[in-house]
């Protein structure tokens, strides 16, 4: 270590680790002692650990803000495999990236548990909630901290594991633990990915870790460029299933069926987002990985508008939100894809807070009327003030309205999309624009507005207590503000000061600076997009102009289709499944009558020997001895045989 | 002054005690005396190694060394083969061995 850093003072960049280790500490305490002792005060306990985190997480990230340029350091704990050439220590690399995922990871997370203390009081496995809660936080600070891809499999496959348990949560129904499976299969098949590119970026740069990976990509890529679209395209694989995205997203909408304020910190801030982490880290790989780039860019712009079609025409409030999730991080890799990952990293950013505000409104929403149908709702916002404007405020950010949130974001990616050379990409955005701002409309005017549609649920209907409504009206101050603090101006905000050093590729071409003209006249038609949207939402939902039942019906066929959203689950139940069930059969069959059957054979022969020869033990002495005496005699035989020249040598 | 007996008389006893112990062992049923019959094949083995370092005596006497490991030996035999029998004989009431066959196969 330098003198002058010895020297240094510690900070808080130093104690990063203890952002990990405090969620850490409190799963432990409330799994061991949750159920016996402390019982509903486990949610004090992670909302305590959670909060400090996030205090520290905060100064992590003023203090890389503070390091300027130069904001990149590595904090190692200590070595965990080092075998020849193979070394993965636990080290965390702090740069502008991983900083701004602490600070929303812990912000949200502490505002979800916060929340949780309301929504969770009256459940019987409060104890369990708050055990799985701040385990996943743990690993997905893991996941974003780690400085070496086996590190950061370590948190991918933990956050995956809490997403199980947290989805499965109420287990006594069938449902959650179907969804809770189907869930965990899927993203077994992105891990399979996900290994497939850590060992093949393990051979082919002989390590592991950013730091050491990302300076040699230029001088494998003169080499071997076929090797780097592999492994971007595995790691890829990886991000979709993490990151529900085609064909992979279909685990997402299901594992609504877990907790509401899990829907809202693993299925729509965090975890989700681990996807879109993994490729803006990789930026430096991807960006000379040729084709790859192209492939997540087509992916994210046909899941955005392939989940936006099928949010229309749920009824589920959770599903829209869902379906809504699938949608916006096709926006992200749409990002990432057209080489605009600070875009894709501020879109997750702010996607982050007005998501999580969603979900949380739409859980008051359930928690206020035990209903989850929103034909059955209409009318809320008299009773429910608090989550009906927070929520409208999100929504706006999701419609992308400026100045909220979510347009400044938007925008970013769709311009970007257009100005490095994706016109129909960007259009494509545009469009998912449109079917966004109506599907949020559609979800928000059903719930709140209009006559009740069922007078007993609106009557027992009530606002939240406060534990659950000051979160909501924080997040809706994030998702206001996030935008226009983190992107003003567009292209030079904060956010891309701040994040530039952390994905710039060496000897990249710097794309072309846009004109004022263009971003204005992107800025003007996504916006216009999403008027068309919310009016056009309104139109039907509000004055039922055009009547949305006579829509549905002169839709026909296309209605049906994505209300039975596509029929993929339906595809892949019966063709994909059944062909893994004939190839597991296979494999079986194989295994009972080859494999087994050789062994039985072998043990079914010894047994046939054994059987015979058994025979000689009489169980007499007598026999025994005599056999003995036998041997004695020919033994003296065969001696003296010799010994008197009879036999010869 | 003794004659001195030749050593193949002492050779001739020894095989003649031997087998006559060995005849015993495999011919009587009774535990007791098929350990006594042991005894008398151990014993022929010791007078044919007393006789064999008597003859070599000047070279050499660790023939005799021999005898009395067998005697060791063969106490302790005879404690462990005791013991054997005295636990059969408490177990069920005989000192027969071709009625003790629990170890046929």
């Amino acid at each position: 270590m330098l003198p002058a850093e010895a020297s240094r003072v510690a900070d808080a960049i130093d104690l990063v680790w203890l952002i990990a280790i405090l969620p850490l500490a409190a799963a432990v305490v409330n799994g061991v002692l949750g159920r016996r002792w402390l019982g509903k005060w486990t949610g004090g306990v992670a909302t305590v650990a959670l909060g400090i985190s996030a205090a520290l997480g905060v100064a992590v990230l003023f203090e890389t803000i503070g390091l300027g340029h130069e904001a990149k350091r590595i904090v190692t704990l200590y070595e965990w495999i080092g075998v020849g050439d193979f070394h993965v220590p636990v080290a965390a690399l702090v740069d502008p990236l991983s900083a701004t995922m602490v600070t929303v990871v812990t912000v949200v997370s502490f505002l979800i548990h916060v929340y949780s203390n309301g929504y969770m009081a009256h459940d019987r496995g409060v104890h369990r909630f708050f055990t799985w809660l701040p385990l996943f936080v743990f690993f997905m600070l893991v996941l974003v901290l780690a400085d070496n891809y086996v590190l950061m499999f370590v948190g991918w496959e933990g956050v995956g594991l809490c997403s199980y348990l947290l989805i499965g949560f109420w287990f006594e129904r069938p449902e959650p633990y179907v969804a809770a499976k189907k869930a965990f299969v899927m993203n077994r098949i992105g891990d399979w990915g996900f290994t497939i590119g850590m060992i093949l970026t393990f051979f082919t740069f002989g390590s592991v870790r950013f730091g050491e990976v990302f300076p040699k990509v230029a001088e494998v890529h003169g080499v071997d460029p076929t090797m780097l679209t592999v492994i971007a395209l595995a790691f890829f694989l990886g991000a979709t299933g993490k990151s529900a995205q085609l064909p992979l997203y279909s685990w997402l909408p299901d594992a609504m069926e877990g907790p509401t304020p899990v829907s809202a910190l693993i299925h729509a801030a965090t975890m989700v987002t681990a996807g879109v982490y993994l490729v803006a880290r990789s930026t430096a790989l991807f960006a000379a990985a040729g084709p790859a780039l192209l492939v997540v860019a087509i992916v994210g712009a046909a899941t955005a508008v392939f989940a936006a079609t099928i949010a229309i025409v749920q009824f589920d409030i959770k599903r829209v939100m869902a379906y809504s999730t699938v949608s916006q991080l096709g926006y992200m890799f749409l990002a990432l894809g057209v080489g605009a990952p600070i875009a894709a990293i501020f879109h997750l950013a702010t996607h982050a807070f007005f998501k999580a505000l969603l979900f949380l409104g739409s859980g008051s929403v359930i928690h206020a009327t035990e209903e989850q149908d929103m034909r059955r709702m209409g009318g809320l916002r008299r009773k429910l003030p608090i989550t009906y404007w927070t929520m409208l405020l999100a929504g706006g950010a999701l419609a992308a309205i400026p100045p909220l949130a979510g347009f400044w974001s938007k925008d970013e990616i769709v311009g970007a999309a257009f100005t490095n050379g994706y016109p129909i990409l960007s259009g494509i955005g545009v469009l998912t624009g449109l079917l966004t701002a109506f599907y949020v409309t559609r979800a928000l005017y059903m719930t709140f507005h209009g006559e009740p549609r069922d007078h007993h649920l609106y009557e027992h209907a009530h606002e939240s207590p406060a534990v659950m409504t000051i979160p909501l009206l924080l997040l809706a101050a994030g998702s206001v503000l996030a935008g226009v603090v983190l992107g003003f101006p567009p292209e030079g905000g904060f956010v891309h000061r701040f994040l530039e050093p952390a994905v710039a590729v060496e000897g990249a071409a710097q794309h072309a600076e846009p004109e004022l003209v263009a971003i204005l006249g992107l800025a003007a038609t996504s916006v216009a997009a999403g008027l068309i949207g919310i009016v056009l939402g309104l139109a039907m939902y509000g004055r039922r102009r055009p009547d949305p039942a006579a829509v549905s019906r002169a839709a026909g066929p296309v209605y049906t289709l994505l209300r039975n959203k596509y029929y993929v689950d339906e595809l892949y139940d019966h063709r994909f499944v059944e062909l893994m069930r004939a190839a597991f059969g296979a494999a079986w069959a194989f295994d009972i009558h080859i494999i087994d059957g050789i062994v039985n054979r072998l043990g079914w022969v010894a047994g046939l020997v054994g059987g015979g020869i058994r025979r000689a033990q009489t169980g007499v002495v007598g026999n025994y001895a005599l056999s003995i005496a036998a041997g004695l005699v020919l033994l003296i035989a065969v001696y003296g045989g010799y010994a008197m020249g009879v036999l010869r040598r | 002054m003794t004659t001195l007996v030749p050593l193949g008389a002492f050779i001739a006893l020894s095989a003649a005690l031997f087998f006559i112990g060995m005849a015993g062992v495999l011919v009587r049923r009774n535990a007791v005396v098929i350990l006594m019959c042991v005894e008398l094949m151990l014993n022929a083995a010791n007078l044919a190694l007393v006789a064999f370092s008597r003859r070599l005596g000047l070279i050499d006497e660790r023939g005799s060394v021999f005898v009395v490991f067998v005697f060791v030996i063969a106490a302790a035999e005879v404690a462990v083969g005791l013991a054997i029998v005295l636990a059969l004989y408490r177990n069920r009431p005989t000192v027969d061995v071709d009625e003790v066959r629990e170890m046929k196969g």
